[in-house]
């Protein structure tokens, strides 16, 4: 079972329908790094509203994946959290720290495309395959 | 499906998808017995962290879930064990902090916070994790 991975304009949209094992997760991960290259991409909505447990090494993952983009020069925006799953996080004292968050997916796409242009302005020219730094 | 006066659910841990069966295995039965959400997840996620730990750590084990009505009320228990080395220094593992960088913790500070109970014995060739959440009252 391989979670697809939509293309929308500039956007990568993909969406975590049930709950994953780990191999899943990581296999995620990957696939999301690699669309990123392959479509140039840089921005990414991650739906999780159909996620009902999210424990350290999913909330890792998810971390790390966003970390990930963003050295590769993109944008990763979660969208959808569940309210037991944000209570549980931060219970547990794990919270998603520096991950962008979304209440729902438009606002997720309106935030990456908030982010992206800034990071364009930032560039100071439209540069898609611009290396960070 | 209607209340039951008692659950014994038992999941082998032995691939990564048992992690999966064994907390959703948890949530059910804290559904059926009349657990909230927020409880539902808590205790999903918790059976999630100590699970993993069996797998990773332990080479596989054995998760019992064992709930039941009372009156008022509801209380379940959890017992995750694995023959695997042991926690060599159980005292720094439950430590806050330790577990919780990037690092492959075990993440059992936060366990505990999300379970009213948790106690953990450990010795080569047998760790056992008890963990419990009980609720008074209709709801």
């Amino acid at each position: 079972m391989r979670i697809p991975i939509l293309k929308l304009g500039d956007i990568l949209l993909t969406s975590i329908q049930s709950d994953i094992s780990d191999e899943h997760a990581l296999m995620l991960q990957t696939d999301i790094l690699q669309r990123m290259d392959q479509s140039r991409a840089r921005g990414v909505v991650l739906d999780i509203t159909s996620l009902d447990i999210v424990d350290s090494y999913m909330a890792r993952i998810l971390t790390e994946t966003a970390r990930m983009a963003q050295l590769m020069g993109g944008e990763v925006v979660i969208t959808g959290m569940n309210p037991m799953v944000a209570l549980t996080l931060v219970e547990m004292g794990r919270e998603l720290l520096g991950v962008l968050t979304a209440l729902t997916l438009q606002q997720g796409i309106d935030k990456i495309k908030d982010r992206l242009a800034i990071l364009e302005g930032d560039r100071g020219e439209e540069a898609p395959n611009a290396a960070n730094g | 499906m209607p209340p039951t006066d008692e659950i014994r659910v038992a999941v082998n841990l032995r691939v990564p998808d048992d992690i999966v069966r064994a907390r959703q295995a948890g949530r059910d039965a804290a559904r059926t017995l009349g657990f909230g959400l927020a409880d539902q997840t808590r205790l999903a996620t918790a059976i999630s962290e100590i699970s993993r730990n069996a797998l990773h750590y332990g080479g596989g084990g054995q998760c019992e879930i064992l709930g039941r009505l009372m009156n008022p009320g509801r209380e379940i228990t959890v017992t995750v064990c694995d023959q695997g080395p042991g926690i060599p220094d159980l005292d720094k593992a439950m430590t806050p902090g330790f577990s919780t960088g990037n690092s492959l913790g075990m993440g059992l500070p936060g366990t505990r916070r999300l379970m009213d109970a948790l106690e953990i014995t450990s010795q080569p060739g047998q760790t056992l994790v008890v963990m419990s959440m009980r609720r008074r009252g209709l709801r």
